[in-house]
This record gives structure tokens, sequence and C-alpha cells, in this order.
């Protein structure tokens, strides 16, 4: 909402400077988001004395005046005819602007020089006086600037209006604020309508058939109007308001709906087929041309105002072209009505058609203003075009909207909500300022009665808050509350995420966040197949754009866009995370799955530039990263196992995980095709994990083991078995075997090539033996040692390497 | 004699001095206590002396022999040591090449500060709780008190999935649910991703919040600006000064923004404050006793109050970032300098 002080002073005496103002408006809940100063549409214009007329030699029409601005005297040629010596006037010098574009320029009129023009208070659009030179008051002293002598300017505070407060949405409901806060007096503007002999009622009427979306609809007729520009003051607030100047009524339909808040609607009465007024809703698809020229097909139950035969206008939202008040329009109709807020709302939703009326009217009118604003248009409406009104006004009210209720208000509930003790005399100060009726009803005890148009306010708490920002935030104490323990279950995720992400950092990789939105045609980027869950995308139905319409099932692709985008910048050594929800659709009605998922990539090289040295990354890299973290958090029995994983990976380099015999991930190297789809450059490894799964089952409690004091003896065996082999298998079958004086058995050494069958590889194990309690001689390590040897051939087909 | 003593032992040192390498040094040392030396010679010389002086000279003489004798030990030790220096040397390397070894990675900004303000809450008794981020329209709105076609609506505007089902606006849907399951006392903190249809340099469609509820029995208006002005006090320093200021939220009433001198120009007006001298920081307020009613607690035994906060907006103050949307491009040379 713009509010121009200087229309503002029409409402309440204003004192405080621009600033202050805007500063005790936001501390009462109006925040003001900026302070504009408005200049006048000219500039270079200063205040003159005419010295001397006389006339122009060579042309009747013309004369000569010597002017001065207290320092310098200029010669003008002027056509104006009620110029004296004498009078104050105001001087566009050389160089000035004035409207309309214009630059005034030395010139020579008839072989008379003139430095300047003589300006009609017209010109300067200051007034709409054109018939001669503005004559200002005596008093002014030349060479002043005039739009400072006239006090031109004027300062508009741009004021955020919170949805509460729809009284606010118009300058009398701001002044009203001002005067409470300032414990100024509210001025209302008169209401000494004078009408004419002929009755409406025997013109028109009005019939309201959908009365619960128009409880109330009041209406005036003007005859004799003269339809023509409005008079420069009216100009001067609408444009300061932020609206167009149309004619001298719409722009006092306009004016009064910024003044009163009520939204108004003037109507060609020649154009209302029947002379009467008909409110009802629309049939579906119903067609109708709006004000603004376009034609809009109306959806079922909105609604209408129409004349005996046709619509209109859209109710409370715009008026129809077949209606408007045109120039050589005479008989005006007049309508100030009440519309259902909801209905309002929902109709300018689906028309786009956010007008100012439409947002007055979803906010809620005042009820009982309705008559008012429509008696100060019409009144304005005669001023302005000269018409006359006709008798009476029609005033259809089958829904009663406001019925005064009275509110008890506890002293004790305020002061125990706000935590301080404001005295009733405040409450009831304060209360009274914003046009409460308050009486007491026992000690510490009221009944309040807020005015019709404060519908916000119906309970205790609304006065509350009422009488808290009234009061002063800033005078409330700053307390702390009094501490009472609150057991509350953690979530153990979060605490586990916060654990990989030390883990992650500390090993090198970097904190990513993707907009959990995707584009659809991820799932195809990624191959994954017709029946995978994950191409159960939630779609958003009104997204921003295209590649932003669903919600991500998989926290790759993000991953790997980001991989790209980097790549695209220089930056190909990349190796990030992130932790977030991936969401899987449900049934309709239902909420989808939200699943919490850490996802990591690393690309190109697994060490950051040694000198020029890099390493390429590969699988190990990224495997070495999951189980650096399942190590921490004391997952033992995490396996890897090279099953059919995702089809977006290489089919020889991935791999599920599992913890127990729950998959709980997957990590792999990009697929080729995926690479080439998604036109990335770089070679990049992926992982994801869920986090659900894992902060189940994380180990808690640590048990210490007893270090043996004893040295272990390490014996290595070359195994060759079929280069297909996994490690795992191996490993597995040693430990099976469960001999307690093997403590640990490790890879040294892996070798494919010469000297070795083909389709052969030799792994080398190193086993290492220990017994807590002894040192062991090399006749009990070699038994044990054989044993599990003899075994693992036995079971594996393998040979001892150089056997 | 004794000045020609005295005269050998200046050469000797004279010499010593320039002798470089070993073998100078032990030329110098042949050359005046080798067997064919010159002290030697001196010494076979005193028979020549009188008898009177042949005791004080055998005793000079001898000084000056144990005196170059150490002379010369410390110039070979010394030249022995400087000789592995020199190997040692010779294995120079260039210490201003970068150290091996992972560097570490950073946390995001955005999860630094979600970090940091839990923390603070933490200490103030506030536990983390979290909900999901989408939401039924019941929790998301109505349950906060926020009807249907209400023009309250307006101030978040909203993804949809179905006609019920919306991405959720903002963190409060989770104080609802929390509400739902436990009884008063409740100190809570909601982080999370919320998600509002809006992208300029300002707007990202997905950003997030940080929602507290604190519900007792006698939590009053003061408590909250107490809470709120030790926190904003812990995260921007305790100088910063802070103003209240009214508003509205359909689910808090009395409402309050919060506002702190702006830390970029300390309020004397700029282009991040608007001129206005004042950054909105929160928004906040007493639980609306609606809100209470829809989870079935008593608003007249239990009062509380919420807040709500933007992480990137307070990343983007601490940081100096003028653009939002930095934080989800993900450009790694943005995100290393955190």
């Amino acid at each position: 909402m713009l509010v121009s002080l200087k229309w503002l002073q029409d409402y309440v005496d204003v004192d405080l400077t621009a600033a202050e103002l805007a500063e005790s408006l936001t501390m009462a809940g109006l925040e003001v988001d900026e302070i504009k100063a408005i200049k006048p549409a000219f500039s270079g214009v200063i205040v003159a004395k005419i010295l001397s007329v006389r006339p122009h030699p060579s042309a009747d029409k013309l004369s000569l005046c010597k002017v001065t601005d207290g320092s310098r005297t200029y010669p003008i040629v002027c056509g104006a005819k009620n110029i004296n010596a004498g009078d104050v006037v105001p001087l566009a010098k050389i160089g000035a602007t004035i409207p309309g574009g214009y630059t005034i320029k030395s010139s020579v009129l008839r072989g008379e020089k003139s430095e300047g023009m003589l300006c009609s208070a017209a010109e300067l659009e200051i007034g709409d006086d054109a018939s001669g030179i503005m004559q200002l008051p005596q008093n002014i002293i030349p060479g002043a600037l005039l739009a400072e002598a006239l006090d031109l300017g004027d300062t508009v505070l741009d004021v955020g209006i919170t949805p509460n407060r729809a009284d606010c949405l118009s300058m009398i409901g701001i002044a009203r604020e001002v005067a409470a806060i300032t414990g100024k007096k509210l001025k209302m503007p008169a209401d000494n309508i004078r009408e004419s002999a002929d009755d409406i009622n025997q013109l028109t009427s009005v019939k309201i058939i959908d009365t619960d979306l128009c409880p109330r609809y009041t209406a005036r007729m003007l005859k004799n109007v003269k339809i023509g520009p409005s008079p420069v003051w009216m100009k001067t607030r609408l444009e300061a308001a932020g609206l167009r100047s149309i004619n001298n009524v719409v722009d006092v339909t306009n004016f009064v709906m910024l003044e009163m808040g009520q939204p108004l609607h003037s109507f060609d009465f020649r154009f209302l087929e029947e002379g009467r007024i008909v409110v009802r809703k629309s049939k579906q698809d119903e067609e109708f041309v709006s004000l603004d020229g376009k034609s809009r097909k109306l959806a079922a139950d909105t609604l209408l105002i129409c004349d005996g035969l046709k619509p209109v206008a859209i109710g409370g939202i715009m008026g129809g072209l077949n209606s408007e008040v045109k120039e050589d329009t005479q008989i005006v109709f007049l309508e100030s009505a009440y519309f259902n807020p909801v209905s309002i709302r929902r109709s300018a939703r689906k028309l786009a058609m956010p007008t100012d009326a439409a947002f007055r009217f979803e906010r809620g009118i005042d009820p009982e203003g309705v008559l008012r604003a429509l008696n100060r248009a019409a009144q304005l409406i005669a001023e302005l075009s000269g018409g006359s009104i006709y008798k009476n006004y029609i005033d259809e009210y089958p829904q009663k909207v406001f019925t005064a209720k009275e509110i008890p208000l506890r002293l004790s509930r305020i002061n125990e909500i706000i935590g301080t003790a404001i005295k009733g005399k405040d409450v009831v100060r304060i209360l009274r300022s914003i046009e409460m009726d308050i009486t007491q009803a026992g000690r510490g005890r009221y009944l309040v009665t807020p005015p019709s148009f404060r519908a916000d306010i119906t309970r205790e708490i609304d006065l509350i808050e009422e009488v808290v920002r009234l009061y002063g935030y800033d005078l409330i104490p700053v307390l702390l509350p009094s501490a009472s323990i609150t057991e509350m279950a953690a979530v153990p995720r979060l605490d586990l995420e916060e654990r990989i992400r030390q883990l992650l950092t500390g090993t090198g990789y970097t904190e990513v966040i993707n907009f959990s939105f995707i584009t659809p045609a991820s799932v195809d980027y990624l191959c994954l197949k017709e029946n995978d869950l994950r191409r159960r995308l939630v779609h958003i139905k009104n997204p921003l754009v295209e590649d932003q319409s669903v919600m991500r099932t998989t926290m790759v692709f993000g991953l790997l866009d980001t991989l790209k985008k980097n790549a695209n910048n220089g930056c190909f050594n990349l190796k990030l995370f992130e932790m977030g929800r991936v969401f899987l659709s449900r049934d309709a009605g239902e909420l989808p799955e939200e699943k919490n998922i850490l996802a990591g990539l690393l690309s190109r090289t697994s060490c950051d530039d040694l000198w020029g040295a890099k390493l390429a990354a590969d699988f190990y890299d990224i495997k070495g990263c999951l189980a650096n973290i399942f190590f921490d958090l004391k997952l033992n029995n995490c396996r890897y196992r090279s099953e059919n994983s995702e089809p977006f990976l290489h089919p020889g380099k991935s791999c599920n995980i599992y913890l127990d015999d729950i998959k709980i991930g997957y990590a792999g190297e990009v697929h080729p095709d995926v690479r080439d789809r998604m036109d990335l450059k770089i070679n990049a490894y992926i992982y994801e994990i869920n986090l659900d799964i894992l902060a189940a089952r994380i180990a808690h409690g640590i048990t210490y083991k007893e270090i043996s004091k004893y040295p272990a003896v390490t014996r290595d065996v070359a195994f060759v078995i079929g280069a297909n082999v996994e490690t795992d298998y191996m490993l597995e079958i040693v430990l099976r075997q469960k001999e307690d004086l093997l403590e640990n058995v490790g890879i040294f050494d892996i070798y494919i090539g010469k000297g070795l069958p083909e389709g052969t590889k030799s792994l080398g194990l190193r086993f290492s033996y220990r017994a807590p309690d002894k040192t062991l001689t090399d006749l009990e390590v070699n038994n044990v040692h054989e044993k599990i040897v003899r075994n693992t051939i036995q079971l594996t087909g393998a040979k001892v390497r150089g056997e | 004699m004794i000045s020609e003593l005295q005269q050998l032992e200046k050469d000797a040192l004279v010499e010593l001095a320039t002798a470089v390498t070993e073998e100078q040094i032990l030329v110098v040392k042949t050359k005046y206590l080798g067997r064919k030396g010159l002290l030697t010679g001196i010494l076979r010389n005193i028979a020549q002396v009188p008898d009177a002086e042949k005791p004080l000279l055998g005793k000079r003489c001898n000084e000056v022999k144990d005196h170059l004798n150490s002379k010369i030990e410390i110039a070979l030790q010394l030249q022995s040591s400087r000789k592995k220096e020199d190997v040692l040397l010779k294995e120079r390397i260039d210490v201003t090449l970068p150290g091996r070894g992972v560097y570490c990675g950073r946390i995001h900004p955005i999860i630094q500060v979600r970090r940091e303000i839990c923390t603070i809450f933490a200490s103030f008794g506030f536990s983390v709780v979290e909900g999901p981020e989408i939401e039924l329209d019941y929790y998301n709105f109505e349950a906060l008190n926020i009807p249907r076609d209400h023009p309250a609506r307006d101030m978040q505007d909203t993804f949809y999935i179905e006609e019920n089902i919306v991405l959720r606006t903002h963190t409060s849907p989770v104080q609802v649910r929390t509400m739902e399951k436990m009884k008063p006392p409740v100190r809570i903190l909601s982080p999370g991703r919320v998600y509002r249809p809006d992208s300029d340099i300002s707007h990202t469609p997905m950003f997030h919040q940080i929602e507290g509820l604190l519900v007792d029995k006698g939590v009053s208006f003061g408590d909250l600006k107490g809470i709120l002005t030790a926190f904003l006090k812990k995260v921007f320093g305790d100088k910063t000064t802070l103003r209240f200021r009214p508003s509205f939220f359909p689910f808090t009433e009395p409402s309050a923004e919060v506002d702190i001198r702006c830390v970029i120009c300390s309020g004397r007006g700029c282009r991040v404050c608007k001129q206005s001298g004042w950054l909105e920081i929160l928004g906040s307020g007493m639980v609306d006793p609606a809100v209470f009613q829809n989870v079935g607690y008593d608003p007249e035994v239990y009062t509380g109050f919420a807040f709500g906060l933007g992480l990137e907006r307070i990343a983007m103050l601490k940081y100096g970032i003028s653009d939002i949307r930095l934080f989800f491009e993900n450009d790694i040379r943005f995100l290393r300098q955190f």
C-alpha cells in the first residue's frame, strides 16, 4: 500500500518526519518497506516578480515583460493577458524542463528576445487553471525554487500490509493507526450528500439471486454527468498511490477505494439492459469480455453482476467492456457491495486476475462501510463531473455479515502471555484508540466489542495482540524461560550423519546440496529398467521448470550433474558427497516414502595434484572410503558383491553392498554409455548408501580385547586359482576354519601373467599366527598353517605356486 | 728464543685458520709439530740457551705444543662435520613444493550454519526432530491455522503434488506432528529443506529453515525475547542490537519479526539492508491457541513460542554472499572457501 504523506494529512495531523512515521508504523506492525520522494514534473522553475509589462511592438497578442529573480532581470515575451507589474509568477528559466518533456530555450519572438517562459498552473501540472499565468502569493521571495516555495513534492511510504489487516488497505485505515500511535484525532471526510428530486427506484432495481456470494449490494445513480479529466489534486493523489488517472468518474471510484478500502464500480446506465441489475453465479464456460478487453471463459460459480439479460461485470474482480463509462456517458450507475471473500479469492485465482478490488474483497472489507463509500463516491462524482445524484439509494442486504460481538478480556491473561504487568487503564486506552468498545466487567475483566472493519478480531488472543503491539514490543522485558527437563528421543541418523560428515571431509570429500527435484528424464539417463521402483516418480503439479518437475528417486543424477557443471569450469578432480532424501511414490493420497541417503562421487584422480604426477582413481578408492566409514561405525559385516548391480554402473566394476544380509547400497564406476548420454567427459565412481538402515544398525558400546604380549609368526603362501575367483571367497574359506591361533590373514600380492597357466592368477596371502599366552614354536605354527593350507586347497581347488 | 716461540705460535695459528681441507690442516700440523717440525727444531736448540732460562723455555714450548695440538684437533673435527653436512646438503629438497597427503574436504556452508545454530539451541535444551519434506496440506497449513482459501496462503506459494499433498513450505508442520505425539513440556528444533516456487537472486525454489518450539506452563513473550536475544548474540556477536516488531503469522499470536542492526553498515543504511539499517532475521511469536487446540493441548494451561529462520539468509550475511543460488550450484571453487 502506497501512502502519500500529503494525502494522509487529510485524515490525521502528522507532525512526525517521514522517517519517524515509518519507524512508528513499522514498530506497530505496519512494516514500511521503502520511503520514496516524489518530485514535481518540472525542474528549473523559479519564482519571479514582474517589473514591467508593455505591448509587443509587432504582435497584438503578445506582451514584453521584464521580470526579476531578485538579482537579475530577464526579458520575457508572454502571451497571457492576466499579468501586471508587481505580480509574483513562476518563471521557467532557460534550461528548465516543464511537463510534456519541453526544455525552455532562449528565443526571439517577432524580433523580441525572450529568456524564459512564464507558466500557468496547468502548464506545470500543479493546478487546473490554464486561463493565464499562475499568480503566486506576494510574500514569496523571488529567486526561490517554485517546487520548494510551494512545497510541491510529496513523500510516499510503501507499507506492507499483513493478510490479517484488511482494514489497513486504505488511507483512512492507515490514518487510524497513525492517530492511535500518535494520540491524534482521526478526521473522516464529511458525508453531506445532496440529492435531486428524481427517485432512483423509479429507474432501476437490484436483485440478488446468490445471496451467499453477495450478502450486500448498494447502488446510487447520477445523471447529467460530464465525463472529463480529473482535477490535478485527484490525479496527483492517484499517481502517488500508483494508479493512472482515467476520467473523473472512474478516478473517483478508485479514489474512494484507496481512501476507504471499499472497491466500487461505475456502469454506464445506457448499456444496462432492462435498466436493472441481477447478481448471480456464472454457468460453466459462460463467456465474458472484461474491461481489459480479454474474453474469458468462466468456471461455474463465478459471481456475475448482470443486467436484465447479460453479465456486465465479474463481481468484485473487474467490470465488463460492454458497460464501461465512456466519454459520452451521462447516467452513471454506481455499485458498492460486499462480496464473499472466499468466492472472490477462488475466482480471482482461477482467472489469474489479482486486481486491486479482488485483493481487498478477498481479505474482507467493512460490511458496514459499504454505504458510506457509496455516498462519498456519489458526492465526489457530482462535484467533479457536474452530475446530480438521484434521490435515495438501493441497499439490498439479504445476509447480515457483521454482528457486534463482545469478547471477554482478562488483564491477567494479557500479562501471562507477554510476561509483564500492563495496567488496566493502558489496556483501555490502547483499545479505545483503535475504536474498540470496551467496558469493565469486574476486577481486571473487560468486555470488548471490535468495530465492523476489524473482522480479524474474534478472540481474546487477538485483543491481546492489539494491546501488545501498540503498547510496544520494546517495553516487554527480556526474560529466560525456567528450565523444565524434556526427555526427547534423539534422531540417531543425525548423529550418524555428523560422524560420516567428519570422516568424509577428513578424507578429502566436499559436501554438496542439490535440489530435491530433478528432470523426469533422469531415470532415462540412468537407464533404469521399466520395473525399477525409482521410475515411480513423485510429480510436482506446478513446477517452475521441467528440469525441476519430479522429486529425485536417486541422488546419483544430481552428483553427475554437479560433476558436469564443475568439469565445464575446468575442475575435474572431484570428491563429493551429499546427504539427503529420495522420494518414492506410493498410492494416490498417501505421502511418498522418504529415504535418507548418503551418496558420493570421485572423479579422475584419487590424489590432489602431486607435482604433476596424477594417480588415476579406481574402484578401490571409493571402496576404501566406504570401508573407512564402516570401520568407524564398527560395522564388520559389510560385504561387497559383484552381482548384477545398477544399470548405470560398469558391469565389471561395480558391486552391491550388504550389511549382514540386508542390501544397504552400491558402488561402482559410471557406465560408459551413461557417461556418453550425459555428455560427461570424464570417468567417475559413485555410491549410494541407505542411512536409515545404517542408523538402525550402528553398534553401540566397545569392549576392550587384551593385546598379546607375545610375538606373531607370519607365513606367506601364493595360491594359484582361477582368474575370476574373488578374494573374499578365498578369505572366507580360510576364516571359516576358525583356527584360534590364526590372528589375521591378508593379501600381499596379486599376479597374473608369465609363468602362470592361462586363465589363472596368483593370490599371495600372508597368515599371521599368535597365541595370547605364550610364544609359539615353529612346530606349533607349522601344524596349524599346513592344516589351513591343505584345507584351502581341498575346498577351492587352488594350487600352491611353485609346488 | 722466547720471542721466536711466540712468533711461531702466531704463524701456526694464522696458517691453521686458512687451512680448509683435512690435508691442509695436517700439513700445518706436520710443519710445526712434526718430528722435523719447527717447534721440534726450537726444542732441539735448547742447548744453546743459558741454563737459567731452560726450565722456562721448556715449559713454554710444551704449552705452545698443547695449545696448537688442541687447535688442530678442533679444526679437524670441524672439518669432518662440515664434510658430513655437505653430503646432506646435496640431498636438499624444495620445501616450497606442496605437502603430500589427502587435503580435507569442506562441509557445505548451509550445513555449517545449521550445525552452529543447532549447537547453540542444544545448549538451551532444545532437541532436534524431523518430519517429512512432502507433507499433507493439513500439517503444512490447516493445523497451523491457515485454512484453505485464506489470504494468508499467499504468504507462501506452494508446490503441489496432489490436492492435499504439498512440498512443505516451511518446517513448521514438524511442530504439529511433534505436539501430536507428546505432552508438554516441549523444546524442539526442526531443521530441514523447504520448498516454494520462487527463483531469483534472493530466492531458490528449495531452501533451508530451522523451526524452534518451546511449550510449557507459564512461557511468555518475554521468554521468547530472552531466548532469541541470547541466540542472536551468539551467532552475530555480543554487541548485536536487536529489535522485535509486530508482524503476522497465522500460527502465532502475538507475532514478531526479529531484526538485527545491519551487520554490513552498522545501521547507517546500505544496499543489503535496503537503507533501513535493519536486517530481518527471523519470524517468531506465541503459539496461537488454535494450534494448541488442533493438537489437543489446553491453551489455558500451556503457552509457548515458536520461531523460524532461513539458513541461507544467515549464511549470506555471515559470509557476505549476495546470490543465494550459489549454495546449490555446487561449484567446487565456491564450496572450498568454507
